[in-house]
């Protein structure tokens, strides 16, 4: 029996395993088979480095680069408002909190990460956008701002909790070695430990970062969703992912419209996969640093 | 085995009895903002007539139009009127498109409350949704920057404002597109500066529906066409309709059907 069920386990979970290569493979043959075709319209750098997006217009335009500044807007702003609060987190639950006090924060900030974009969305759409709106006296509160604010709460769990696993991965010794020099609680914090840990930290941003671009509901409900190049942060902007959630169920299957969805599709894709890349390579080199191997 | 065989012979019997009476189809095919019209009545007609099924697809009024004069569905829903050229390839097929009138669709132009301007020309709304236009002041209103607000592009409600108000011209880049019509009813509740335009049924007291051209936006303004900003939503048939597909048009023109196009938040011919 046991001899049997070897037999079976293997192949099976092999399978599993592999199952996740042909998701993978199939998604990629699929962007690549309905996007390219957009191409036989407009040139790439025409797509790319357009600045008027409209899609159904006669003739219609396919420039996105207000989507991909649009996405890069809001991502620069959420990474500015996510890194301190979740490197600080990391470091205060990591380094100052006592075990009580970590075991109350440490699900709070992960409760943060089970909450539906949706009711993010909402919250900033009925919430922070007309509190937002008053405050700043802007003519409409959906806008960047809003949309940078929103998504950095959003990617602080994301955040904080894989920098403060990197935290851990620091071995003892190098702290215990560093007190032994004589240096003090500080001293060890900044030039040990955060350094040792650095390219783990930096994983934890780019993984963050890359939850921000792909982020789709939130986007679509709170950033205003003009496609218009970005003057400022208190301008609305429509970032690739809602321009995609917004219009591909109208857009007509295999017209032009439908085809350039799947190219900005392809567009994000190629993004967030060269963050995961970024991310693995970073984290793969700081392992071999520290000797814990692959 | 012998039970598995009479089991078949069970299903065989049930089956046929589904199908027993001619079944008949219908094809529905076309604009998205018929939609939820096609499905109510559909519906409602299926129940009535359980020996009919009834296919409704959306696609939009010229995806539509094109089956039709494929001939691969029997009525093809529409936002607009067939285009001269569409005729012509019709006709040049053998296919003798008949319009229906099933319902009237009305665009409503909302302000914020305390926005004090009460009339806007076509014009006036033409030029503040392509860009001409960009504060208040230029209307004869406060000194303040318009907020405009549209539908996605893709929509059945910006095609036909497109159509009524812009003539096709395109939105101005900074507008904020939206994804449904609740979305720029709340956010024009909440923004003094915003206008927008959502279907008649999106009305209420947060928000103030302007009068175009002196018209106010009502139900029977709308069904007189003196409203600027309405339009009639057709189905199209191949010829005079017949049979089954008959009376599902007829359907729709009665008491009944006119009502379901009023839950479908369009305005009854009647």
């Amino acid at each position: 029996m046991k001899w049997n069920s070897e037999k079976v386990v293997k192949p099976v979970f092999g399978g599993l395993a592999f199952a996740s290569l042909v998701f993978l493979l199939g998604i990629i043959l699929i962007l690549f088979q309905q996007g390219l075709p957009i191409f036989r319209i407009v040139n790439l750098f025409e797509f790319i480095g357009g600045k008027a997006w409209y899609p159904t217009a006669e003739p219609a335009e396919f420039g996105i680069l207000p989507l991909i500044l649009g996405t890069l807007w809001i991502t620069l702003g959420a990474m500015l408002f996510c890194i301190p609060v979740g490197i600080g987190s990391a470091l205060f639950l990591h380094e100052i909190a006592g075990f009580r006090l970590r075991s109350i924060l440490k699900p709070i900030i992960e409760i943060l990460a089970g909450i539906p974009s949706i009711v993010y969305g909402f919250f900033g759409m009925v919430i922070i956008a007309p509190f937002l709106q008053n405050l700043l006296d802007i003519p409409i509160g959906q806008c960047a701002l809003t949309a940078s604010l929103i998504l950095g709460v959003m990617a602080v769990p994301t955040v904080c909790s894989l920098a403060e696993d990197a935290l851990n991965f620091v071995p003892k010794s190098f702290r215990e070695a560093s007190y032994a020099l004589g240096a003090n609680r500080w001293q060890t914090l900044t030039r040990v430990i955060i350094p040792a840990a650095g390219s783990g930290i930096s994983t934890a941003i780019i993984l963050g970062m890359s939850r921000v671009v792909g982020e789709t509901m939130t986007v679509l409900m709170v950033a205003g969703g003009a496609a218009v190049i970005p003057k400022s942060y208190l301008d609305p902007v429509r970032p690739m992912t809602a321009t995609i959630a917004a219009e591909m169920g109208e857009a007509v299957v295999g017209s032009p419209h439908y085809h350039a969805l799947f190219a900005i599709g392809l567009v994000l894709f190629l993004i967030t996969m060269a963050f995961n890349i970024i991310a693995e390579i970073i984290s793969r080199n700081y392992r071999l640093k520290l000797g814990l191997g692959r | 085995m012998k039970k598995l065989f009479n089991l078949s012979i069970l299903i065989l019997a049930i089956a046929s009895l589904l199908t027993a009476g001619e079944a008949v189809k219908i094809r529905m095919e076309g604009s998205t903002t018929v939609l939820p019209i096609a499905q109510l009545a559909a519906e409602e007609f299926m129940i009535a007539n359980p020996d009919v099924t009834i296919s409704v697809q959306g696609g939009g009024s010229g995806v539509g139009i094109a089956s039709l004069i494929d001939k691969t569905c029997d009525i093809a829903t529409s936002s607009r009127a067939m285009k001269d050229e569409e005729i012509k390839n019709a006709v040049a097929k053998g296919v003798n498109p008949v319009a229906h009138i099933v319902a009237m669709d009305g665009i409503a132009v909302i302000l914020h409350p305390s926005n004090k301007i009460k009339n806007l020309t076509v014009e006036q709304i033409r030029k503040i949704y392509t860009g001409k236009i960009s504060n208040w002041k230029e209307v004869g209103g406060e000194d303040k920057k318009i907020v405009v607000l549209s539908r996605d592009t893709a929509s059945g409600t910006f095609e036909a404002f497109s159509k009524l108000a812009l003539n096709d011209e395109k939105v101005r880049q900074d507008a904020l597109m939206n994804a449904s019509n609740q979305a720029i009813a709340t956010t024009v509740e909440k923004t003094p500066g915003a206008i927008g335009y959502v279907g008649i049924g999106y009305i209420s007291s947060k928000i103030k529906a302007v009068t175009v051209e002196n018209v106010t936006c009502t139900k029977k303004n709308i069904l007189t066409k003196t409203y600027p900003l309405s339009r009639p939503l057709f189905m199209y048939t191949n010829g005079k309709p017949k049979g089954v597909v008959k009376d599902f048009i007829d359907f729709i023109l009665t008491e009944e059907g006119q009502e379901l196009v009023e839950t479908a938040g369009y305005i009854g011919l009647k």
